[in-house]
Formats: structure tokens, sequence, C-alpha cells
């Protein structure tokens, strides 16, 4: 080699660049290290009070405890119940809903401005205003967590629906579809992926509004088990409802991440 | 482009310039007749500032079984043109014909294969094939006998369960060219289907298109502003010029059937490329 030509070693951390599954799982293992290890080192230490931040092994066993009732897991079982019966209602009106806005300019113009206005309004603040609706019964949750994700998905489901290629739709159609049959055969079947993605965001929302919504007048629920224990400076089941809220959100997006790549292998 | 001109390279010089009106009437009108007929069309974009005049007064005529292409720089209007035809898009003024009758909107009897990549990504190689006659609702076990034709046809049989995705450039517009054709149009409109493939691969699908052309003996309209591969496939040309788009020339191209890659040696291919360079250049 010439003198003076040093051979460049390949940079370790490139852009976009692909890394060894092991290496992504390892990394993602280490921040909850990092995470856990600097709580660690706080609580411990005694430079924070404990009433404020528990040490985890406090935390850990909190969560056994509370795993090992019957009572805990109905709580889980209310929360999961809310979620998912607000998320499937939330779909099942705005996927159809927000395929037709993307698809007919009329209906965009019917539907669009009018979702774009009520999403602005927080869903929070609706909390009032279904209270005096649906009571404070197992329908008003599962309304704020419809009202929560219903006007988002209908306006992220129409923006997928516009964005198909054209030119996939044109080709359809000089293969003899009929505008029904381009919707069916096409549209609905190119947004599949992007929709899994979309709903896997929407899910993570619904999370969010089914805490908001146990924290007004119920009596049962996750949100519910972390405002009783907040009355009692029981910071430990806090974490603890926090802790299961974040693992229940976790595994359903894994499953739902999961799905898409078996459900389409083409993408 | 003022000096059109219609010829036969065979007797290139030998016969009088034609009038750009004569030119645009087609060669083989007693030997065939017309499938697409192209009539007094004009395309203006009208906006509130201003008018854009993209196509003036076309007037041509394709015959079944013919191969035509329409030649041209880029921006004079011939994918408009096509995508009239195929009627994704209408004219302003003047109408279009498929045998005898007005182009409304798209339909099964004019296939085209795009420019960019037009297969449905979630299904698979003899799905895509598959799509049309699908929709038509052509029998189960029919329908796989076709898709195993055009699969032996594009020769990509080993590839029946991929998905476009795991394709290369040049065996995705194979499958868009048998999905089209699977689904058996009057006419195949080809948009610049070989414009982003590479040199080798362009020409290896050039002469796959041919042998399809000469054995399933179907309608081309074929799109390109690649004077090499307007000359090696077609049986006639149509030259367009810019400003707006008009019929500038036609040519008629009367090298053998059958035709392989020694064919861009020959001294009439050679003195047709010479010429229509010099009519591009201008």
């Amino acid at each position: 080699m010439e003198p003076g030509v040093k051979k460049r070693a390949p940079q370790r951390l490139q852009i976009y660049k692909a890394i060894h599954p092991q290496a992504f799982l390892l990394t993602a293992i280490s921040s909850f290290v990092l995470l856990i290890g600097v709580w660690l080192l706080l609580s411990t230490s005694g430079v924070v009070n404990p009433i404020f931040l528990p040490p985890p092994q406090a935390v850990l066993t909190e969560l056994f405890v509370q795993l090992g009732s019957s009572e805990y897991w109905g709580h889980i079982g209310i929360s999961v119940f809310r979620v998912f019966s607000g998320f499937a209602l939330a779909c099942a009106i705005g996927i159809p809903l927000g395929i037709l806005a993307g698809t007919f300019k009329y209906s965009e113009a019917f539907i669009e401005p009018l979702m774009e206005f009520i999403r602005y309004m927080p869903a929070v603040a609706f909390i009032p205003l279904i209270m005096v609706w649906a009571g404070i019964g197992e329908s008003s949750k599962i309304l704020l967590i419809f009202i929560g994700c219903f006007f988002q998905l209908v306006l992220m489901v129409a923006d997928l629906t516009r964005r198909v290629p054209h030119d996939l739709l044109h080709a359809s159609f000089t293969l003899g579809a009929s505008r029904w049959q381009a919707i069916d055969s096409v549209l609905i079947k190119a947004i599949r992926p992007q929709l899994m993605h979309t709903l896997r965001l929407i899910l993570g929302w619904a999370w969010t509004y089914l805490v908001v919504a146990e924290l007004v007048a119920v009596n049962s629920g996750l949100g519910y088990t972390i405002m009783k224990a907040q009355r009692f400076l029981n910071t430990e089941q806090i974490f603890v409802g926090l802790i299961v809220i974040g693992l229940l959100g976790l595994i359903t997006d894994r499953i739902m991440a999961y799905l898409n790549k078996r459900m389409f292998p083409w993408a | 482009m003022s000096q059109a001109a219609r010829r036969s390279i065979q007797d290139m010089g030998f016969e009088d310039k034609a009038s750009i009106k004569e030119a645009a009437r087609p060669v083989q009108q007693s030997a065939t007749r017309a499938r697409i007929e192209i009539q007094g069309v004009h395309k203006r974009y009208v906006s509130r500032k201003s008018t854009f005049e993209a196509l003036r007064d076309i007037n041509l005529s394709l015959g079944s079984n013919e191969f035509l292409t329409i030649l041209g720089p880029s921006g004079c209007g011939k994918s408009t043109l096509l995508r009239m035809v195929a009627g994704l898009d209408e004219p302003t003024e003047g109408q279009l014909l498929i045998d005898g009758e007005e182009i409304h909107g798209p339909g099964a009897d004019r296939g085209m294969v795009f420019q960019g990549y037009t297969l449905f990504p979630w299904l698979t190689v003899r799905e895509n094939i598959e799509y049309g006659p699908k929709l038509q609702g052509m029998p189960t076990l029919e329908r796989r006998s076709l898709s195993n034709h055009w699969l032996s046809v594009i020769r990509l049989e080993q590839f029946a369960q991929a998905y476009p995705k795991q394709l290369s450039g040049g065996m995705k517009q194979r499958v868009a060219i048998a999905r089209a054709l699977a689904n058996r149009p009057k006419v195949l409109l080809m948009d610049e289907p070989f414009g982003a493939l590479d040199a080798q691969t362009k020409q290896e699908m050039q002469e796959m298109l041919l042998e399809v052309w000469e054995r399933e003996k179907t309608t081309v309209l074929f799109i390109t502003h690649d004077i090499d591969e307007a000359i090696f496939l077609s049986q006639r040309i149509v030259v367009m010029g810019t400003g707006p788009g008009h019929l500038a020339a036609e040519y008629e191209v009367k090298l053998p059937e059958g035709r392989t890659a020694d064919v861009r040696e020959h001294p009439d291919f050679l003195a047709l490329k010479r010429e229509l360079s010099h009519l591009l250049k201008h």
C-alpha cells in the first residue's frame, strides 16, 4: 500500500444500517437495565425519599403480591375490556368511514373538515358531558375511549387510502375492475399493512384514555388502583399500576407487530 | 420538424415525401380494419391565468394486430395521448374510438403496461396474472392453466408464488405484460414500459415482447423516446413533436419478422435510425 494512503475502517454507526437482531435486543435490554440502575441508585442511596420513589425491589415485591390476588386480575380484566371495547367500536365505524373519506372527494368534503374540527376538542374535556349523557357506568368509559380514538382514526385511514399509488388503481381499471371492485380489490388490500400500523398507534392512545376515564368516578380498573394507591400514599402500588399498563401495552403492540409480519409478508 | 415524411425504409429515397395529413392515415387500412381511431383530438389544460395546449389535432389509426410506436421527446404529450386511449384521460376536443365505439373511461378491452411498477404487491406473481380473469369470473381451474401458460411465456414459472418485492425490475415488467395479456385485451397499451431498466435487460425485454407479439398477434400501441427501441419493435412509427404536441411524421418499418438483436446492424435499421435522430434533434 502506498504510504500516506490509510485504509478507512468502516464506521460502526452508519445511518440506517441494519444490525444483527441479537445486537438490537441487547441494546434494547441495556436501556431497561440503565433505567432500573438509575432508579436503584436514587432510591437506595437515600437521595430521594422512598415515599416518592420506592426502591425497585419493593415495587417488584408489590407487583407479585398484586398479581397473586384475584382482585387485581379483576381490575386488569375490566380495564382490558374497556380498552378493547372502545377501540373496537372506534375501528368498526372509523375504518369504513376513513376509507370512504379517502376514496371520493365528496365524502372527503363531507367528513374530513368536521372530523378535523372535533379532533381539536380534547377528549378529556368531554368527560363532564359524557357523565351527563352516559352516567358513570361502563358505557361512559368506553365512550371516552371511543371519542379519543375515533376522530383521529378516521383522518389517518383517509390519508392512508389517498396515498395508495394511483397507478395501481389505474392498472385495475385497465384490467376490467369496476369502481367498487377497485375499492375492494385494490384500495382496501393496499392499505392493510399501514392500517395495522395505525391501529397499533391508536391502541396506545386508547390505553391513555382508559386511565383518564378510570381516574374519575369508578371503583374498578387499573386507573382506579392507581388513584386509590395515591390516596394512601402507596407509591409502590402506583408504580405497579404503571408497569402493568406498560406491559399490557407492550404485549398487545408486539402481538400486532407479529401479526402484521405474518399476515402481510408481501409488504 | 416541418418536413413530414412517410416512407418505408426499404425503398427509402425512392418514394415522394407525403404531407402530414397523408402521413396520419393508416398505412395498412386496406389490409386490416382499424382497431383504434383517434380523430381530431386536442388537449388543453385551462387554468384561471393561462391555457396550456398539450396536444393539437391528433389523427391516428391503429390496425388490428399492428405494432405501432409513438416516438417523441419527453413533454410532447405522448403519454397523455396513450392515457386517453386507455380512458384514463379525456380529450378536450375530438374523439377516440375502439372498434368504432367511442371510448369512455378505462376497460378490460384496453390492457395497459405502465412506466412505473404497478403489480399488486399483495398478490403473488400468479395471482397478479390471474387478477383480470378472476374479476371476469373465470373458473379457478381455467385460470390456473391460463396463468401457467403466461408464466411459461415470460419464463418465470419458478417465481409463481413470489411476491413482486422479490422480483427484479425486468421481471416485474414481464409479469405486468403477462397480466395485461392474460386478460385478452383488444389492444395492449405500453407507456415506456422499459424506461427504468438497464440497457441489457431492456434488450432482453424487447426481444421477449416481440416474440409474444408475433405469437399472440396482439395489437400494440407503444410509447417511447428511445429510437432504437421504436425501430426494433414496430411495424410503424409515428413521430411526435412538441409545443404543442402534434404528429410530425410517420414511418413504416419494413424489417423482417422474427427480428433478433442482429437486426440492429441491418443497414435499413441504421438508415432509419439516422433519419429519426435527425428528426428528433429539431
